[in-house]
């Protein structure tokens, strides 16, 4: 019987449950310590899902709810490998993605920004990972928007991402930003993120990946945690 | 273990039209449902409902929960085909955006026992805007007092704190409900998990 572990949640990685310059979090985040729960892998399931559930279009948002033309912004590629600590990919893995259009405005009914909606973006879309781990969207490049936690306050382009992995434990959501962004500095939700972790979470521009005369490329890789394969040490 | 994990981010205010399109009313397909199990599934049907509370005591409208749980024979589904034979998925996701009351609300049927010595329950994943990790917790059945009695993980949880994992049992206009508020902060703190 297969008694193996999840790795830990590396604390290191992740943001603090309350951190005050986020103010939302501060009557949010649990204050209490976690209790440790190391469950068997074996006993940890992700949800069912296949290929059959996605719609053929889902990774394309430039035309997954095109209603009488194209979305307006600049086409991007976004692509990446899903990965497990150990480097190994992780196959057939539901990437959910959601985003603001063009004009730095999401499509969600409590969005109330003075920035146009656009009618032939939703924001939306799903892909599954092959067996490299690969993920692939083509997407517009979401603009930058305020949001009021303080003066002045601007959230950086990102994109959102959620993940599940193999196991309930290796569920993951996450932001992607764009490299060179100077809103990333100002921005308390990347900055809430511990330091030596934060550049995980900006793409890279890759001319690789951009495709001539019709858009620019950016990859994103993502790592979830994996089997323990080091209990020894811990 | 050459890599190091991408870090959480909170899973914001907007996350409706992407992750639960269909029970927010957008025009775009919903891979996951508040509904757990069908009508055909084998078991006891029961109705989760609860709300999440933040450390003002108000409910919280912009929260996403995910549940996963053992069918009423203490198994998983194995397969899409399987999911189809009975209605069983084991898993559902829920704002808590739709609801009057900020309440999710999810059908299904009382799980089993997973493995023996295990009481009952149900895994939940918490995520909402201010949250920067999303947070783990469980639902345990007050109707399972002698298996919660016998259960590890309730065992290593400080006893004061036990009650705030433990679901209530009533009727409601003929069906089952058991009543289950997540409190985020404060002296009830619900107790999350390092998982």
């Amino acid at each position: 019987m297969d008694e193996s572990i999840l790795s830990p949640r590396d604390f290191d990685s992740h943001p603090a449950y309350v951190y005050p310059p986020y103010r939302s979090s501060v009557k949010r985040g649990p204050t209490l310590p976690l209790i440790p729960l190391k469950e068997k892998l074996r006993n940890q399931h992700a949800p069912v899902y296949g290929t059959d559930d996605l719609g053929a279009l889902d990774h394309d948002l430039t035309r997954n709810a095109a209603k009488n033309g194209a979305p307006l912004g600049e086409r991007i590629i976004v692509t990446g490998r899903v990965l497990d600590e150990g480097g190994k990919p992780v196959r057939n893995t539901l990437v959910e993605i959601w985003q603001a259009n063009a004009a730095g405005r999401y499509v969600h009914k409590q969005d109330q920004h003075d920035a146009p909606l656009d009618p032939n973006f939703l924001g939306a879309g799903r892909a599954i990972t092959d067996n490299d781990g690969r993920y692939r969207f083509l997407t517009i490049k979401p603009g930058a928007y305020p949001w009021g936690n303080h003066p002045n306050a601007w959230r950086p382009n990102h994109i959102h991402f959620s993940l599940f992995g193999d196991y309930f434990g290796s569920r993951l959501v996450t932001q992607m930003y764009f490299p060179g962004d100077p809103l990333l500095a100002f921005d308390p939700i990347y900055q809430g993120t511990p330091e030596n972790a934060r550049e995980r979470l900006i793409s890279r521009f890759s001319l690789d990946t951009t495709e001539e005369g019709f858009a620019l490329g950016y990859e994103f890789d993502i790592v979830l945690r994996g089997p323990n394969q080091t209990p020894t040490e811990r | 273990m050459a890599l190091k994990e991408t870090p959480s981010q909170t899973v914001g205010p907007y996350f409706a039209y992407g992750l639960c399109p269909q029970q927010y009313d957008f025009d775009y397909k919903s891979l996951f449902t508040p509904d757990m199990a069908g009508p055909e599934t084998p078991g006891e049907h029961i109705t989760l409902i609860g709300r999440v509370i933040d450390g003002d005591g108000n409910p919280v409208f912009d929260a996403m929960l995910e549940f996963s749980q053992v069918d009423a024979n203490g198994r998983y589904p194995a397969s899409r085909e399987a999911i189809a034979q009975n209605g069983f998925r084991g898993f559902a996701r829920v704002g808590t955006g739709t609801d009057e009351q900020q309440r999710f609300i999810v059908r299904t049927v009382k799980p089993g026992s997973e493995n023996a010595g295990e009481a009952p329950h149900v895994n939940v994943i918490v995520m909402m805007r201010g949250l920067l990790t999303h947070a783990f917790t469980r639902i345990y059945f007050e109707d399972e007092a002698a298996a919660n009695a016998e259960d590890p993980v309730l065992a290593a949880v400080p006893a004061a704190r036990r009650d705030t994992l433990i679901a209530r049992r009533s009727e409601q206009a003929g069906s089952i409900v058991y009543q289950f508020d997540i409190r985020m902060q404060g002296e009830q703190e619900t107790v999350f998990f390092d998982l």
